[in-house]
């Protein structure tokens, strides 16, 4: 039962994980841009919750619609005014940008907020708990993280087919310049796409604000989990890093259950073996 | 007396970075004209197809739609002023159906009378084909649905560039029997094909260019094939 | 009759400026104080680092950031040798270079599977798992790290300056090598290979170039460097720790920032971005992590208006180049009637 357990709390995590992966593949597919950034900018996300919480004093969760907002705004105008001028053939700008971002933006909070570690409190629910079978149960914040991370992939899955939105993004993907002829001004497209991909960090901020310790060094193992979602689950496939972040998530609660100091270890791990086994992942989308 | 110009293009030289693709092209439309561009390959029809669609701009000269300059104007924006390309290779987006393909062409939001339906009507193969992914298309059918993304768009003055390119004749032949359709809807067409005979039988007044230069022009009727070939091939 | 020249006329007015200025820097410790001694060793280890960085995204096309896993590889290396198997330290760094290129291996085919960015982000995992799995090693000090022992110090020479003066000669010993080794490798045809790679990599596999194979063997080249340097890092900071020896700020940060401002692509590059470097950081160090953020911002408008770097910048706009590096025919007119 302890296993069960144990392998319960990697599941609801690996939802969290799954969200910090979708916001990264959703921008890898419409514009083959991987921003190193990512990870960062859930942790702006954090802060940003950390300013909202405590300035109108309310509760985390509650900061959610006004935090998502700002991110997605910070996002159109990240991707317009800078990101949209590195895409290109040339792998090195994108690449080396966003890296000199992730840069200032850990040191930015770390000038800002201190290296001093925090965590918002979301109250009474933090602690609920309900028993699911004998001997075995589930935290109600995990739960409802874990609900809305389905949500929003399933959410963003549903954009992307079914849209007019994802139709252009798509398109864009498919031929940039062939989009702009049926009169998609394809720098507002792929501004829209990031804005769309920082709205889904800044959820995940806010949850990964209210779940752990966060401090502004964090960010690059928040990419790392990211990325190693979609690898896992495979590139393209949406659904796949829902799978990679649960995968992940087990990974490392079983790591953390042998030894403490195995719990990333234990993720990476798997990680490379899955990249050594079956390096186009586990549910990979057939088509290019 | 002279019909009031749907597009004039005046003396544009055009440049890829170093290299100069058109000299000093001018050219005239009408209100439900068909014109045909015809010259050998790297003539610079596609070139000028492009630079009226948006993608290139003239380094010199400019170009009128409906008496508006639109010279340097993004590919986007000359959508929204009612000018659509049918692109060199087709090029359906490959993630998208067919249909999906023709609903992204209207995104713009002309008025028109063309419609999905209207779209369906024109190229039946079309309607039966429409959830498929376009990949899945033969060649002729993914001409048709090219030429109904751009019909979408609501535009007057449609650009096709190189429809017949890599279809068999009979099947270039039943697009091109489709234009008379589209022509009587109030379009312009500016036509460029590689197969003279079809480009002179569509066209009522034929550009031919060569290395980047108007070497030709007149009605279609009255031009000889010694003249022509002389114009194509600059001999 | 043809044949390939590498110099011109700026190259080899580089080349003697450079000769002189090695020569000046051999006898450093005759005219230099243990302060001055100790940051031109640092610069030469960046300049090291940054070249063979360099050499990988500049020139291989494999941007990597996570190459401190070889920097933490090479200094761990080198205290086990000495610690546990009571090498001398001189020779541990020695060895340390080819078992870096030994777990290069089995890494790069790992990490080879994933392309651009992906790559990128998949050599900063290999560098985690490293700086892990170190901190589970409590005979080398765990996640606190250790010292090098008083005996292993002792063993180098007898007295604090000669052991300051040997460092010194084999920082720039290193780094001299490492450099020559990139300016022979680049003027030879892999040299050749990785600049038609470089240019466009499906018409160099069409010619017969082995793209995957070129650059398997540059980032393994690149890892033995890494290695050396990393454990000569390490024998002139005494202590080594998990954090230290796989900061990614240190060993991957302050290098892209060095070849980025200096100029990818080109062999001048990372030194005159070591130079900058280094001067930015004697002025605005105490700043912090304002100093870092305006590293960051610095890099990044680089990138966008200044692509090729400040060197770069200036070899285009005068054709200069420091090293005899370009590719130039000349045809010798064939004279009748000599054999």
């Amino acid at each position: 039962m302890q296993w069960f357990n144990i392998v319960l709390q990697g599941v609801l995590i690996g939802g969290l994980y799954a969200m910090f992966a979708a916001g990264l593949s959703l921008i890898f597919g419409v514009m083959r841009l991987v921003n190193i950034a990512h990870g960062d900018l859930i942790v702006l996300a954090a802060y940003v919750s950390l300013l909202v919480t405590q300035g109108m004093g309310v509760n985390p969760l509650v900061s959610l619609p006004l935090v998502v907002p700002i991110m997605a705004l910070v996002g159109y105008g990240l991707q317009r005014g800078l990101l949209n001028r590195t895409l290109g053939d040339d792998l090195l700008p994108p690449l080396l940008v966003t890296f000199g971002l992730s840069i200032i933006i850990q040191n930015g909070l770390l000038e800002l907020f201190t290296a001093d570690s925090r965590r918002l409190h979301a109250g009474v629910i933090e602690i609920q708990a309900f028993e699911l079978l004998q001997g075995v149960w589930i935290g109600v914040l995990p739960l409802v993280q874990f609900t809305i991370a389905v949500a929003v992939i399933a959410g963003l899955q549903m954009l992307f087919y079914r849209t007019e939105l994802g139709r252009a993004f798509r398109a864009t993907s498919d031929d940039q310049s062939m989009a702009q002829l049926t009169g998609l001004d394809t720098r507002h497209v792929f501004a829209v796409a990031m804005a769309l991909s920082l709205a889904v960090i800044a959820i995940a901020g806010v949850f990964l604000a209210v779940r752990t310790n966060f401090d502004p060094a964090i960010g690059p193992g928040r990419l790392i989990f990211g990325f190693e979602a979609v690898i896992i689950g495979g590139l393209g496939s949406v659904w796949g890093t829902l799978a990679g972040g649960v995968i992940l998530g087990v990974s490392q609660a079983v790591g953390a259950q042998i030894d403490p100091g195995w719990q990333l270890l234990a993720g990476h791990l798997v990680f490379l073996v899955i990249l050594a086994l079956r390096p186009q992942g586990l549910f990979p989308k057939v088509s290019g | 007396m002279r019909e009031p110009a749907l597009l004039e293009i005046k003396a544009i030289d055009v440049f890829y970075g170093d290299f100069q693709a058109l000299f000093d092209v001018s050219l005239g439309i009408g209100t439900g004209q068909v014109i045909a561009v015809i010259g050998a390959n790297g003539a610079g029809k596609s070139t000028l197809l492009k630079t009226v669609a948006g993608l290139m701009h003239p380094r010199r000269g400019e170009i009128l739609f409906k008496g508006i300059p639109v010279t340097g104007a993004p590919a986007f924006a000359v959508v929204k002023h009612g000018i659509a390309l049918v692109p060199e290779g087709r090029r359906l987006f490959r993630s998208l159906t067919v249909e999906e393909n023709l609903l992204i062409g209207g995104q713009s939001r002309r008025p028109g009378p063309w419609s999905l339906a209207r779209i369906y009507e024109l190229f039946p193969g079309l309607a039966e084909r429409r959830h498929l992914p376009a990949p899945a298309l033969s060649g002729g059918q993914q001409q048709m649905a090219a030429i109904g993304r751009a019909l979408m768009a609501n535009p007057q003055l449609l650009l096709c560039d190189e429809i017949s390119l890599g279809l068999a004749p009979i099947v270039a032949r039943d697009i091109y029997a489709r234009l008379p359709q589209i022509v009587a809807e109030g379009l312009s067409l500016i036509i460029v094909e590689q197969d003279i005979a079809q480009a002179l039988r569509a066209a009522s007044q034929v550009y031919c260019l060569q290395e980047g230069r108007v070497a030709l022009k007149g009605p279609a009727r009255e031009l000889t094939r010694d003249a022509i070939s002389a114009a194509y091939f600059g001999v | 009759m043809t044949r390939v020249e590498h110099a011109t006329q700026s190259s080899r007015i580089g080349v003697a400026l450079i000769a002189i200025a090695l020569i000046v820097l051999a006898l450093a410790p005759y005219w230099g104080d243990r302060q001055t001694l100790r940051l031109l060793a640092e610069i030469y280890t960046f300049v090291a680092l940054a070249s063979l960085w360099n050499l990988l995204a500049g020139y291989a096309g494999l941007v990597s950031v996570g190459q401190q896993a070889f920097v933490g590889l090479g200094g761990y290396l080198l205290f086990a040798f000495a610690i546990l198997l009571g090498m001398h330290p001189i020779a541990a760094i020695l060895v340390a270079g080819p078992i870096g290129a030994l777990v290069a291996v089995p890494v790069a085919a790992l990490i080879f599977r994933l392309r651009g960015a992906y790559f990128a982000i998949g050599t900063w995992v290999v560098a985690e798992v490293f700086r892990l799995l170190a901190s589970q090693i409590s005979v080398l000090g765990g996640g606190s790290g250790i010292s090098l022992p008083a005996a292993v110090v002792v063993a180098m020479a007898p007295s604090r300056q000669m052991r300051e003066f040997e460092t010194y000669w084999l920082a720039l010993a290193l780094t001299i090598v490492v450099l020559g080794a990139i300016v022979g490798l680049l003027r030879s045809r892999h040299g050749l290979a990785l600049t038609a790679i470089r240019d466009d990599e499906m018409a160099a596999e069409s010619v017969g170039i082995s793209v995957w194979r070129t650059k398997f063997i540059i980032y393994i080249i690149t890892a033995l460097g890494t290695a050396m340097i990393g454990a000569l890092i390490f024998l002139q900071k005494l202590r080594i720790s998990p954090d230290t020896a796989f900061s990614v700020n240190d060993w991957t940060a302050f290098i892209i920032f060095i070849t980025v401002i200096g100029g990818i692509g080109r062999v001048e590059g990372p030194i005159v971005g070591t130079i900058i470097f280094f001067l930015l950081r004697q002025t605005l160090a105490d700043l912090g992590s304002l100093y870092l953020m305006m590293m960051g911002a610095v890099a990044i408008v680089v990138m966008l208006w200044a692509p090729k770097g400040l060197w770069g910048l200036v070899a285009e706009r005068f054709g200069w180049q420091a090293l005899p590096l370009q590719r130039h025919l000349v045809l010798e007119k064939e004279t009748v009637g000599k054999p």
